[in-house]
């Protein structure tokens, strides 16, 4: 539907990510300094000159399956390791994160206000280093010209193509279900109370106009819930007052039994019809893949310990949280190393892959083997 | 005043869209069928009234000569002319008819979509049968186009198109009283809230251009010459038709309206919105000030659901049928 929803929903994604990063880094007590490093480095591939200006190219979103491995690489843009089992269930909190804003979201230009939310919590985060903070605002700005000359309409068209991406996605969050903004069927909680969204007026007024309209009589019904007026507006400059906390981080002071996103046996999570096709767009995804390996630094591993890994398994009965993986890994939890090249090999490289891809993959594919292979083979690098 | 029925099973849920219900209730057999939209799918489901019997069917988009389409489907509802029901499907790549038990498709037109991606979406959207033989559908454009319609067959040809809108078609609705007295056939809507009213014919006469007050206008309806549209910021608005005059305003919603629905026998009108809430109104017209009568009698609560569409099931509003966001069931309600 829309062509310009992919750049909402890749930074609002991304954000969700890095703020469970973040809480995740300092829950394994990683010294501040590494735990910086990797920030700014997973900020900057985010904010790349390069990746958004393709991203805010018009053309439809990309699938699942593409859009998690963009964001695993960059997850992988510093010397932070995630295991595949934990990169699922990173993609599983951030997307129920995501589609949590996208739901609740007031008004559909609202969606704006949440990523600048993200934007201002993550430009908090690295605000030692002033060259990222000015990369974020480039692209703040750059979001603020495309979007807010959008109409409520046209807004409303992105957050419906958002939700038929999200559709069916019931997956229960500890923090989510704690905090009682998610049914134990998986469903959000829509309250019917509190203030109607700016613009609005609070059900319960009948108005009647004469010929020249001006008001004749006035009557009142129940509106069977408790609104109130709305609040003031929240800012859609480059800093201010965004008033909703949609999208700020609500992982900021947490204990660990809540970041376990807890799957059930009851979760849904049907595979999408347009998985099943062959994607024409996969090519334009690699691509863009290339685009972004090819602008990163040179990264050697020459020394493995240099890397960490960081788990977002939580074992029920390990109240310790998580773990860093050392050298202990089972053969279930493979950890794979992702290491960046210069640009020709990556280009050839993306390029075999692509064909791949052409192939049409499973629909299923959560564990991917797609996934694996396109890992594994980058490995090869 | 209702209440809950058992709800219709369907074969995947209903996605966020307008009007994402539409009901066609066959009675010399005794059916009602549903449909309701799941992305590039669209869910039908045959009820029998004993509540005995139900058949499913799914409907998939068409793009071009490809076999299997992504291509996403903004709105499906049925035509009823006086010589045959056409079930009318509405995506990003073009419209689609079928006869109305979905079995055969009997026409096919390819929207112009551009080779590159462009900003601005492409697709069709707002349908609705107008008098004997057309049926008008709506693009992202504002276009409306006019479908020349033959009593059987497929010989369906587009007679006209009508540019009046300058922001995409979210709905559009013809006169449903049944009083062929009235002037006005069709109204259409569009995302900046501009309402425009036509007649019909072999060339269709606008009678009147409504503007709109910076929201989108998500559904509308037509009834005894009076507009019933809802906005997007929750309210209500009538307005006479061939006038334009604004007769009454609602704060109805607390969110962004879905859908509205009229029982043209008995003047009941349901309006549902993503508050969760559906809420049920008696529109009556005064004969001697020819002013419009509108009064709420009833609300109902589907908790924790972002309404996507309400319809009444028959034309005197006895019953009526809710589909959400994310669900897969078709949710009931009766007059006590």
């Amino acid at each position: 539907m829309s062509q310009r929803t992919l750049p909402l929903l890749i930074i609002n994604l991304g954000g969700e990510m890095i703020y469970i990063l973040d809480q995740r880094l300092r829950a394994q007590d990683e010294n501040d300094d590494k735990t910086q490093r990797v920030m700014n480095e997973i900020v900057g591939t985010m904010f790349n000159k390069a990746f958004l200006e393709e991203l805010l190219r018009p053309q439809d979103l990309y699938s699942h399956r593409a859009l998690r491995t963009v964001l695993t690489r960059i997850a992988h843009a510093s010397i932070m390791r995630l295991n595949p089992a934990s990169m699922d269930k990173l993609y599983d909190l951030m997307t129920m994160a995501f589609k949590y804003q996208i739901v609740l979201c007031p008004r559909p230009q609202d969606l704006l206000l949440i990523t600048f939310n993200h934007m201002d919590t993550i430009k908090e985060l690295v605000k030692d280093n002033p060259s990222l903070v000015n990369q974020i605002n480039e692209v703040q700005r750059q979001l603020i010209e495309v979007y807010t000359p959008l109409s409520d309409g046209e807004f409303q068209l992105i957050r419906h193509t958002l939700l038929v991406l999200f559709q069916d996605m019931q997956i229960r969050v500890s923090i989510f279900l704690k905090e009682k903004i998610q049914n134990p069927n998986g469903h959000f909680v829509l309250q019917t109370s509190g203030p109607v969204p700016y613009g609005f007026e609070v059900p319960g007024l009948i108005r009647w106009f004469n010929a020249k309209g001006r008001e004749v009589r006035r009557t009142r019904f129940p509106s069977g819930g408790s609104y109130t007026s709305a609040v003031r507006q929240g800012s859609f400059d480059l800093s201010g007052d965004r008033v909703t906390l949609l999208g700020t981080n609500m992982y900021s002071t947490p204990t660990p039994e809540e970041m376990n996103p807890s799957n059930t046996s009851n979760r849904t999570r049907k595979p999408k019809q347009a998985d099943t096709t062959p994607n024409p767009l996969a090519t334009e995804e690699l691509n863009l893949l290339a685009k972004l390996m090819g602008g990163m630094e040179v990264q050697k591993l020459l020394n493995v310990d240099a890397a960490f890994k960081v788990n977002l398994l939580t074992l029920d009965q390990d109240e310790e949280g998580i773990g860093i993986s050392e050298g202990t890994e089972h053969q279930s939890s493979r950890v794979i190393s992702i290491q960046a090249t210069q640009n020709q090999l990556a280009s050839t490289e993306l390029a075999r892959i692509a064909g791949e891809f052409d192939e049409g993959g499973s629909p299923t594919e959560r564990h991917g083997n797609k996934g694996d292979d396109l890992l594994a083979m980058m490995d090869e690098l | 005043m209702y209440h809950k029925e058992k709800s219709i099973q369907i074969k995947s849920s209903a996605s966020a869209l307008y009007n994402n219900l539409s009901i066609l209730r066959i009675a010399p057999r005794c059916l009602t069928y549903f449909t309701v939209v799941h992305a590039n799918v669209v869910n039908m489901v045959s009820a029998s009234w004993d509540g005995l019997n139900y058949s499913h069917r799914q409907l998939q988009s068409k793009e071009g000569n490809v076999a299997t389409s992504s291509s996403l489907i903004m709105q499906a509802a049925w035509c009823v002319l006086p010589s045959r029901d056409l079930l009318v499907l509405t995506s990003q790549k073009g419209i689609q008819m079928y006869e109305s038990d979905g079995s055969i498709m009997v026409y096919w037109h390819a929207l112009d979509t551009p080779e590159t991606p462009t900003a601005k979406a492409v697709f069709a959207r707002g349908i609705a049968a107008v008098r004997e033989k057309y049926i008008c559908v709506g693009v992202s454009s504002g276009s409306v186009l006019v479908f020349d319609v033959p009593s059987k067959g497929s010989n369906i040809t587009l007679s006209e198109v009508l540019e009046e809108h300058k922001e995409a078609i979210t709905d559009m609705a013809s006169e449903c009283s049944g009083n062929l007295e009235c002037i006005a056939d069709l109204v259409s809507a569009d995302d900046s809230g501009r309402l425009c009213v036509w007649k019909s014919g072999e060339d269709f006469q606008l009678l009147n251009k409504i503007p709109g007050f910076d929201t989108s206008c998500s559904s509308v309806k037509l009834w005894k010459g009076t507009v019933i549209a809802g906005y997007g910021t929750g309210q209500i608005r009538l307005y006479e038709g061939v006038t334009g005059i604004l007769h009454a305003e609602v704060n109805a919603h607390a969110r962004w309206i879905y859908s509205l629905d009229i029982a043209p026998f008995t003047g009941l009108l349901i309006s549902a919105a993503e508050d969760s809430w559906v809420r049920v109104w008696h529109l009556s017209l005064a004969a001697e000030t020819n002013s419009v009568e509108i009064e709420h009698m009833y609300n109902e609560c589907v908790t924790d659901t972002q309404i996507c569409g309400a319809k009444f099931c028959d034309g005197d509003g006895y019953a009526f049928a809710v589909t959400g966001y994310d669900l897969s069931e078709i949710i009931r309600y009766t007059q006590a």
